[in-house]
């Protein structure tokens, strides 16, 4: 499940941003100005609407959206299967 | 902090609009997106088009218009007005007070409370809740209440966190005593550690305006604006509102006995599309319930969206029907206000142009 979920928000972001690498390990995407606030709510709406959720509002915070790891774990904290 | 109300009634509510619409797509140029990038912009947010004042047009011209409005129509009557409160972020001068010059135009009587009250978006709540106060006075059996913002000419056009969901507009909604009996609840928390989350660095006393700060200058993010220019931190004030408005509203809940099912409509300060859903989601609500329409098609006039969404989204409605409605206002101060009070044959309800 795990693999898929990752697997699905490298799709997203990739589509999101695609002049940039989300795949690469180390990287911090917010850091390195791979996604900005505008990029963040673009992508909350996506997988809210893929997953059937609604991220709670408080958890969005540029350290959830750091790296594709953050991301799985928010939505799965978020009730995402 | 709370407040309790008994014999209060909003008995009308109209909102004035500039006729100048400009679209969402005729700007995407100004900003440092790719036009790709600004279409998801529009989605996430709920940008379409907004109303712009146009050069020259201030708070007072609108206010007045819809005064005026209101006199011709027979729906106000001018000895009638015992107080005038003006909520605005963008008075026409520092002094004299806004309130003070409507007064004069209109030659309303002396004996009328004239007052200024510096707030923005829950510059509604704030407003209602000093009526209500000032209605607890015998001398007091009506006040107009003018929320009014021309702050586009504030806002740089450059700015994408800004200028696409920046509205001018103004609402007159008189507020008067009642024989009915029902209860108004309401609510008003304020943190000046945020103060500077919203803020205008120029034009006051401790930074007057000078060819200096007009200069343009581009932030980290790309966007250009003067010292002149409204600035907004939205990642801060999106994290306030997330964290501050549920609570405030679960406590109205509580406070005032009312369950979320029973009331008809949240009528909620308009940001965006994006942050309203959040907040909908998070206490419980159906996206219909809370509409998220103003910024979409009129833009953010601050303290203007709530009665601007209540006149638009439900307009003749509650000049026949009786409703209960949750009010919420939060932003700059940083303030957060909300109130839970029955609506029942308003006179008017309507939106006009100006």
């Amino acid at each position: 499940m795990l693999n898929n979920m990752k697997e699905q928000v490298i799709k997203i972001l990739t589509e999101l941003r695609p002049e940039f690498d989300f795949t690469q390990e180390g990287l911090n995407f917010i850091e390195e100005g791979m996604l900005d606030s505008f990029d963040v709510v673009s992508l909350v709406n996506e997988l809210d609407t893929k997953y059937g959720i609604s991220i709670d509002g408080l958890d969005i915070v540029p350290d959830n959206f750091s790296s594709v790891d953050s991301i799985v774990a928010l939505l799965i904290k978020n009730g995402a299967k | 902090m709370d407040f309790v109300f008994k014999n209060k009634r909003i008995s009308g509510i109209l909102t004035i609009l500039p006729k100048r619409a400009i679209k969402f797509e005729d700007e995407i140029e100004n900003y440092s997106f790719s036009p790709a990038k600004c279409m998801k912009l529009k989605l996430a947010m709920g940008y379409k088009e907004h109303r712009i004042a146009e050069p020259g047009q201030t708070s007072v011209d609108f206010a007045i218009h819809g005064m005026q409005y209101l006199f011709d129509k027979g729906l106000l009557h001018r000895e009638d007005v015992d107080a005038i409160l003006f909520v605005s972020q963008s008075p026409d001068y520092i002094m004299p007070p806004s309130s003070n010059i409507i007064q004069g135009h209109f030659g309303i009587k002396q004996d009328c409370v004239c007052m200024d009250i510096s707030q923005g978006c829950a510059g509604f709540e704030i407003g209602l809740i000093q009526s209500f106060m000032l209605l607890d006075q015998p001398a007091i059996n009506k006040v107009v209440l003018l929320n009014a913002e021309v702050l586009s000419s504030r806002t740089s056009r450059r700015d994408r966190n800004s200028w696409p969901l920046a509205g001018d507009a103004a609402a007159v909604t008189v507020v008067e005593k009642s024989d009915d009996n029902s209860t108004i609840y309401a609510n008003i928390k304020m943190d000046g550690t945020g103060a500077f989350a919203l803020n205008i660095p120029a034009g006051g006393f401790r930074m007057p305006s000078t060819a200096e700060t007009a200069v343009m200058v581009q932030d980290d993010a790309g966007n250009w604006r003067s010292k002149d220019n409204l600035v907004m931190q939205g990642d801060d004030v999106f994290n306030f509102v997330q964290r501050e408005v549920p609570p405030m509203i679960e406590h109205l809940f509580e406070q005032s006995g009312v369950d979320r099912n029973e009331v008809d409509w949240y009528m909620f300060h308009q940001p965006n599309k994006f942050m309203l859903h959040k907040l909908a989601d998070k206490l419980g609500i159906p996206h219909e319930k809370m509409p998220a329409n103003i910024v979409e098609n009129f833009g953010n006039a601050s303290g203007v969206t709530v009665p601007t969404c209540i006149c638009y989204n439900l307009g003749d409605k509650l000049v026949s029907d009786s409703m209960k409605l949750c009010l919420a206002g939060f932003g700059v101060g940083l303030t957060w206000s909300s109130l839970m009070m029955d609506f029942e044959n308003l006179q008017f309800c309507k939106i006009i142009e100006y």
